[in-house]
């Protein structure tokens, strides 16, 4: 049967074109099919099945019972999330380490990508690169590490600010809790810097010489020059990246604050990811960490179309 | 034009030059420390004060966590790991990749949506964590293979990779009479390698480095665990005495054999042990590294 339609499909495309239904379709890229359906089914049920335990957000889950056969209580979980549980101080957290993220992201990567540009020397430029995104692919563990040492009693932190003479005796920095956003916003510039850069220097990389050859030649200044053709020229880059940025508000992270997140420091550490794992695993509470979960992802999802709407009506770039 | 400086230039040149150079010490001067502290004298060390030096050297921390302890064996199982999961990865990518790549593909659209919304949103913690467990996968090595087998990103960096090669490839093996598995892997796989390349290295950096799976899945079973989740468990002990800098703070757990180790000095030698084989790969990769290669995978 796939033969015969195909052949008959081959004789007659010669004179007049026939429209091939569904099925004939699949029939003739049965190889293509073969290569993408498992892979569809796999990611229907990795990534699409799970949504169903977000009913459990509804429900007063307890193990041993199938989600079907559990005890609904409607909203209940998420007036227990903003009322009782300390869930908007972890929103907060989350919010505020993000946006922190966010704002000394852009800056740090794009200055970075900027002053790496006016390098000339290749070799010299190549190099910096390459060190200043090596804490890109170092795992949050060791990460964690660094800055644990680093911010320690006798750590390199400290024993810079003494002998600046900014403070007098060594600080305990990872046990006051009001600093660790800032510890968090710089281990992230310390790793992710670099990495982000190069995103901005390939968009630099496409802006035309001539561009800043014939500004030269009307007399630019160097920041006229970035101000009005480097910048304009990663703009597109930048507000992809923005989009991206403003849906991922809630994705604070969940490795530095979970591995450095002890006694002193958890009121101002714990983000919703940690809180999840928390109440979810440590303590049990499927619902809960459910609800808190699936806030997460509805927020973000809004957020996402939110930014991507307001960026396409401004005509700007777009993401979806 | 090019070579008048002006006063300005030389003040933008010094400035620039410093800001590289504090980029430069900032981001390898924690490393460079670990190395230094992983050879030193662990007792010695807890006097503070190394920098860039061992003051007492020796090789007993590489020597203790190699040869007692549970390390050897979680180095083995992230290898193994990190290398099934980059293999079956490229291969799933790019199969899957190249059927979307092609344009006259019934299920293109319907397949691509599937995967691209993916990227926006996620079930969460407790649901993926039933969803492991129901599939039967919980303490098994195949957690570490199975959930992470394919991801959207990954494939549209490489069929918008495969979309700008030239389509006259494709026709001329059709008209050879080659079938599209023969031409996905015969003739696109080899073409593809810049892309592979890219996101071979970012699927086998991740596995690498990941450690939370280890924690939640197969934290039961000791034959399971992986150099990161091991090192976890050395920084938290390490971390839960900070603020005791007396040696008789740090108990004997990991210094019974040897003389003179103490947590933080096995955590540096572990925490070299674990960035070295990444710190070889790396640079490797430079030169994929284009920018329109990272944003074209990002924009759908």
């Amino acid at each position: 049967m796939p033969a015969a339609a195909a052949s008959r499909s081959n004789s007659q495309t010669q004179y007049q074109p026939h429209k091939l239904s569904f099925w004939e379709k699949v029939v003739r890229q049965k190889q293509l099919v073969f290569m993408s359906v498992p892979l569809l089914i796999y990611i229907i049920i990795f990534a699409y099945v799970p949504l169903i335990g977000w009913v459990m957000a509804f429900q007063d889950y307890s193990p041993g019972y199938s989600i079907f056969q559990q005890k609904w209580v409607g909203l209940q979980q998420f007036k227990y999330l903003f009322t009782e549980c300390n869930f908007l101080r972890v929103l907060r957290n989350t919010i505020a380490m993000s946006l922190i993220n966010l704002v000394l992201g852009f800056v740090t990567s794009i200055l970075f990508a900027l002053l790496l540009n006016e390098i000339r020397n290749s070799i010299i430029k190549k190099t910096i690169q390459t060190i200043s995104y090596m804490p890109y692919f170092i795992s949050w563990v060791i990460c964690a590490g660094i800055v644990a040492t680093s911010f320690s009693l006798d750590g390199v932190i400290n024993n810079i600010l003494v002998s600046l003479h900014l403070i007098k005796d060594p600080v305990q920095w990872l046990g006051i809790g009001q600093d660790f956003w800032g510890i968090c916003g710089l281990t992230n510039v310390w790793k992710n810097t670099g990495f982000n850069a190069i995103i901005y220097l390939g968009a630099m990389a496409g802006i035309n010489p001539a561009l800043y050859e014939s500004a030269e030649l009307d007399g630019a200044s160097r920041t006229q020059k970035w101000r009005y053709i480097t910048l304009p020229g990663i703009k597109s880059t930048f507000v992809i990246l923005l989009i991206m940025g403003v849906a991922n508000v809630l994705n604070a992270g969940f490795d530095l604050q979970y591995l450095l997140g002890f006694g002193t420091n958890v009121e101002y550490s714990e983000t919703i990811d940690v809180f999840a794992m928390k109440y979810g695993i440590d303590l049990g509470n499927y619902s809960l960490s459910t609800a808190a979960g699936m806030f997460k992802t509805v927020v973000s999802v809004i957020l996402l179309l939110i930014a991507n709407g307001i960026s396409s009506k401004l005509g700007e770039e777009r993401l979806i | 034009m090019k070579y008048r400086v002006s006063k300005n230039d030389v003040i933008f040149y010094i400035i620039n030059t410093l800001v590289m150079l504090l980029v430069v010490v900032s981001t390898l001067y924690p490393f460079v420390n670990t190395l230094a502290v992983s050879f030193n004298d662990g007792l010695d060390s807890l006097r503070g004060g190394i920098k860039l030096w061992p003051r007492v050297f020796t090789t007993q921390n590489y020597i203790s966590i190699f040869s007692t302890g549970t390390l050897p064996h979680a180095f083995l199982i992230s290898v193994l790991k990190t290398v099934i999961v980059t293999v079956v990865n490229i291969v799933l990518t790019v199969m899957l990749a190249y059927t979307l790549s092609r344009k006259d593909f019934v299920l293109r659209k319907f397949i691509t949506t599937a995967f691209v919304l993916t990227m926006y949103f996620n079930a969460g913690l407790i649901p993926g964590f039933l969803l492991i467990k129901n599939l039967g996968m919980y303490d098994s090595f195949l957690v570490y293979v199975i959930p992470g087998m394919i991801s959207a990103f990954n494939v549209i960096i490489v069929r918008t990779y495969i979309e700008s090669l030239p389509e006259s490839i494709i026709e001329s093996c059709r008209i050879d009479g080659a079938g599209d598995f023969t031409i996905c892997f015969r003739i696109i796989f080899p073409l593809c390698i810049p892309a592979i390349a890219v996101v071979g290295l970012f699927v086998a950096v991740g596995s690498w480095n990941s450690w939370f799976d280890t924690l939640l899945y197969a934290s039961n079973d000791q034959n399971l665990s992986t150099l990161q989740f091991e090192l976890q468990k050395i920084l938290s002990s390490t971390f839960a005495l900070q603020g005791q800098t007396v040696a008789e703070a740090y108990g004997s757990q990991y210094s019974k054999s040897a003389t003179t180790t103490t947590p933080a000095s096995i955590q540096a030698a572990a925490t070299i042990v674990t960035m070295v084989p990444i710190l070889c790969v790396y640079p490797l990769v430079q030169r994929y590294f284009v920018g329109g290669l990272v944003i074209g995978g990002v924009k759908e």
